[in-house]
């Protein structure tokens, strides 16, 4: 697939001016590269979801129910009936243009529609014909237009260009949220079936083994039965996980692509030295393999998919009796655990709220969901001179901090994470600030996007936070791009092995992993990765 | 749509307006209609289609707690929030929504973003004119709205004097220079190039947002022309407005025919305020990304149609794994032969 990508010095020639033909009468091409493969009908059925069946986005015949236009009709006006966001969204855009550059698809395509006030027109002109009379009578004067199958496709292909980043609804001076709009359309699209892949499969998986790899619960405990060896070949020390056990006080969940793929397994090992160095001290904490993922790709799928893959995190911990929810680094796992979890699958009121057992610290902050973020835990940990670190284990690396787009603009967990960087490393440098914190750009593969067969779009998206990564390379040498989110791991090296060779991506629980000093460990020669640490080289 | 098409087709529209203005001011025996009945019946319909436009959107619920967070969360103690960007309270929101609506907050954030593929480096400068642009119009519109209560009031209250004086304070030639309305006409004008001016601005552009600039600037237009360039009597137009007011209507001659137009453009602002964009007035209260407090840990948001979906249950899960865990010597409810005899009761 990657020889079919562009060279970069051919993508970087990007034209922003939008062609001569007005957006209506251009028509859409769905160009390889760009796009997801459709969702396999056995991964539709599996969660019950409409119209499961085989088709392939550049045919013609999507294999459409017959009365597809009543059911997307209907559907939407079903949601604009449950969905305040979306009326205000559709009604009060008054197409400024604030937020045409900042979507990280229009700076890396110049395709307008990428533009998030054209992505929201491609289905505000359908909500102008249908819903309002000003639509009904003047059409295009006042940009309604018919739902049409071409019209349908172009919902398709955008509505998977876009990665449900929100920096577009920080510019916007009505905070009109593409992120909103994208997941309603989402849903709309499969009501058709129409879901891609990427997403598709991995939500079957969730449901049905708890993650979204599919990895089995006998093979959950196989992975990370080898972190503990990897672990012990490093310190020396040998870690004691342990599974699905009634009584423990705390419950941890993270997403699985942190037990599956380097570099996240590093952070997941991250995790287990941190949980080992607290056990003696009464960390009480246990993993799940039914609730083994904390990602959630039913949120990229419609709000009923999302309750459903994350209603196991509360019905294991009540399952197990803990008090509380520790979650490890993801990004739109912490959107749906901040913003929805509660309202879909709680109150939570089997819980307690959450406290450290360490530090003592209530955590107020989550005293209604009772679920804490590792950082936050962590932070407060350091906080209280709670953790022996030695950040010169660091020393190697010369970071910067990539903000997940979920954590910032749908939480707003900023300084937790560089609090840990700061206390684990001694280089830290941050990337210009109209790229970073609220203003963050996506690692481009967000929202489901990070298939194989979409390089080019995804390469495109994540140009701009690439070029301030590029920035901070040049000036301050910088070699690792830090991030809180399960998705950026698994993004970015292939990102940065295209526009920034030589800049590598970690999780921030790696550098705790690096940074502390286990009782009994043998001196580190090499880092978590293994590799060799610059004068602790192994004199033997 | 080409946007030629689209300016022509509003100015069409606009023109439209001017001339059927100018007839019914050109024509006393309309003056009754265009000015009492028209504008009567154009502010009923300003007023119930806002107010059936909000109801429309309250009617439907929020169902999820999707602020956009602009700014640190409350969290640890030593960490310091973001209290107007990441709201935590109630009043937090207030303050929020206040810097939004008053000072129009987000769009101050505005950068320009330039690519330079050469570099290659992509950098974003802050861009504040659309910010300046769009601040003058509307507290320039507002001002003009409240100082035109003058005519509506009897006798005219204070603040409304005051704000007269205020605007006033260039005090060049007579009449005394009216700031507002020049801004108005100016920053609408800067709006307007910029539509065209910005290639993807204009590529965006609806005849819906033409028509409504068009108006505007019609409006302010023959406001200022009325005011600097043609006699109308004032006096006569009072007696008429304050006649609208009490809803004793009486229509004095000599009002002259700048007023009628002018009357007549407003009516048609008004009766399609509430069908169209301009409804952002009230949206910008409403939206849930801004007016919803952003620790929805810390307290439980209700979503009333919260619906009942199929789980899939730690049960069915074991059931399907169960010999396989218990190999990997992970813990079960269930053993294999408890499992089987509740599976033949059932």
């Amino acid at each position: 697939m990657a020889d079919e990508v562009p060279k970069s010095q051919e993508m970087i020639r990007i034209d922003h001016n939008p062609p001569a033909t007005g957006w209506m009468d251009t028509p859409t091409v769905i160009r390889k590269g760009m796009y997801c493969y459709a969702a396999k009908p056995q991964s539709v059925e599996y969660v019950g979801m409409p119209n499961p069946h085989k088709w392939n986005p550049e045919e013609e015949d999507w294999g459409l129910p017959e009365n597809w236009v009543e059911i997307i009709v209907d559907g939407l006006r079903d949601r604009l009936d449950r969905f305040r966001s979306l009326k205000i969204f559709m009604d009060t855009c008054v197409r400024c243009g604030a937020c045409a550059d900042k979507c990280h698809y229009f700076i890396g395509t110049g395709d307008p529609k990428n533009m998030p006030v054209l992505r929201a027109e491609l289905l505000r002109s359908v909500y102008r014909k249908d819903y309002t009379l000003a639509g009904k009578l003047m059409g295009k004067m006042v940009g309604a237009r018919k739902l049409t199958l071409p019209v349908l496709k172009e919902w398709w292909y955008y509505f998977f260009q876009c990665s449900e980043c929100r920096r577009c609804s920080v510019f916007c001076p009505y905070g009109i949220d593409t992120a909103e709009i994208t997941m309603i359309a989402r849903e709309l699209l499969n009501l058709l079936g129409l879901n891609i892949d990427w997403i598709a499969t991995p939500v079957a998986n969730c449901y049905r083994t708890g993650n979204h790899l599919g990895i089995q619960p006998h093979a959950f405990k196989d992975m990370l039965d080898f972190f503990v060896d990897e672990i012990e070949d490093v310190t020396g020390v040998r870690v004691k996980p342990n599974f699905n056990r009634k009584g423990a006080e705390i419950l941890f969940i993270t997403p699985s692509g942190d037990v599956f793929g380097d570099p996240g397994t590093y952070t997941a090992m991250g995790y287990l030295i941190l949980f080992h160095y607290l056990e003696s001290m009464g960390l009480d904490i246990t993993w799940s393999t039914y609730a083994s993922e904390g990602g959630n790709f039913g949120s990229f799928t419609s709000n009923e998919m999302m309750k459903r893959l994350n209603s196991k995190m509360y019905a294991e911990a009540k399952r197990l009796g803990v008090k509380w929810i520790l979650g490890g680094e993801c990004g739109h796992m912490w959107r749906v655990i901040h913003q929805y979890m509660s309202t879909m699958n709680g109150p939570s009121d089997f819980l307690e709220q959450p406290v450290n057992p360490i530090t003592g610290t209530k955590f107020e902050n989550a005293k209604s969901n009772k679920m804490v973020h590792i950082t936050e835990f962590t932070a407060d940990l350091i906080k209280h001179n709670k953790l022996n670190l030695d950040k010169s284990r660091n020393d190697h690396l010369r970071l910067t901090f990539h903000d997940s787009c979920n954590p910032s603009r749908g939480m707003g967990l900023l300084e937790e994470p560089r609090y840990i960087i700061n206390k684990t490393c001694n280089h830290f440098y941050e990337m210009p600030p109209n790229t970073i914190r609220e203003q963050t750009f996506c690692c481009g593969s967000g929202s489901g996007l990070n298939a194989g067969e979409n390089l080019e779009l995804r390469f495109r998206g994540g140009l701009p936070r690439a070029n301030a990564v590029r920035h901070v390379h040049e000036k301050h040498g910088v070699n690792m791009l830090a991030c809180v989110c399960a998705i950026d791991r698994a993004a970015l090296p292939p990102l940065m092995d295209y526009w920034v060779p030589g800049v590598g991506v970690t999780g921030v629980h790696e550098l705790v992993g690096n940074a502390l000093v286990l009782d009994g460990e043998k001196k580190r020669t090499t880092d978590l990765r293994g590799e060799d640490l610059p004068g602790m080289e192994d004199e033997g | 749509m080409n946007f030629l098409t689209s300016v022509i087709v509003s100015l069409i529209a606009v023109g439209a307006v001017l001339v059927v203005g100018t007839i019914g001011g050109a024509v006393p025996a309309l003056h009754p209609l265009f000015g009492v009945v028209i504008p009567l019946l154009a502010l009923a319909v300003f007023i119930l289609g806002f107010i059936w436009k909000v109801l429309s959107w309250a009617k439907s619920p929020v169902p999820f707690s999707i602020a956009t967070t602009c700014g640190q969360q409350k969290s640890l103690p030593w960490i310091k929030p973001d209290k107007l960007e990441n709201p935590s309270s109630k009043w937090h929101v207030v303050g929020r929504m206040a810097l939004e609506i008053l000072t129009f907050r987000s769009l101050f954030r505005n950068t320009k973003m330039q690519l330079d593929s050469q570099g290659p480096r992509i950098a974003y400068g802050w861009e504040l004119w659309l910010w300046v642009a769009a601040l003058a119009f509307h507290y320039a519109f507002l001002t003009v709205v409240i100082r035109h209560l003058r005519f509506f009031l009897e006798p005219i209250p204070a603040p409304i004097q005051l704000l007269d004086a205020l605007d006033g304070f260039l005090q060049i030639g007579l009449p005394g220079i009216i700031i507002s309305g020049f801004v108005l006409f100016g920053a609408a004008g800067y709006l307007l190039f910029r539509r065209l001016a910005v290639s993807n601005v204009r590529y965006i552009s609806l005849p819906a947002d033409y028509f409504p600039l068009f108006l505007i600037l019609s409006i302010a237009g023959t406001g200022l022309i009325m005011r600097y360039v043609v006699h109308v009597d004032i006096v006569a137009i009072r007696e008429l407005t304050l006649g609208l007011a009490s809803l004793h209507p009486s229509v004095p001659e000599g009002i002259g025919i700048f007023f009628f137009i002018h009357l007549f453009l407003v009516s048609v602002l008004l009766a399609y305020f509430p069908f169209s964009k301009l409804m952002h007035l009230g949206g910008i209260f409403m939206s849930p990304t801004r007016n919803l407090r952003g620790n929805s840990r810390e307290f439980h948001h209700v979503n009333p149609w919260n619906p009942e979906v199929h789980l899939h249950t730690y049960e069915e899960y074991e059931d399907e794994f169960r010999d396989r865990m218990i190999e990997a010597g992970l813990p079960v409810d269930k053993m294999p032969a408890d499992a089987a005899d509740s599976a033949e009761k059932e």
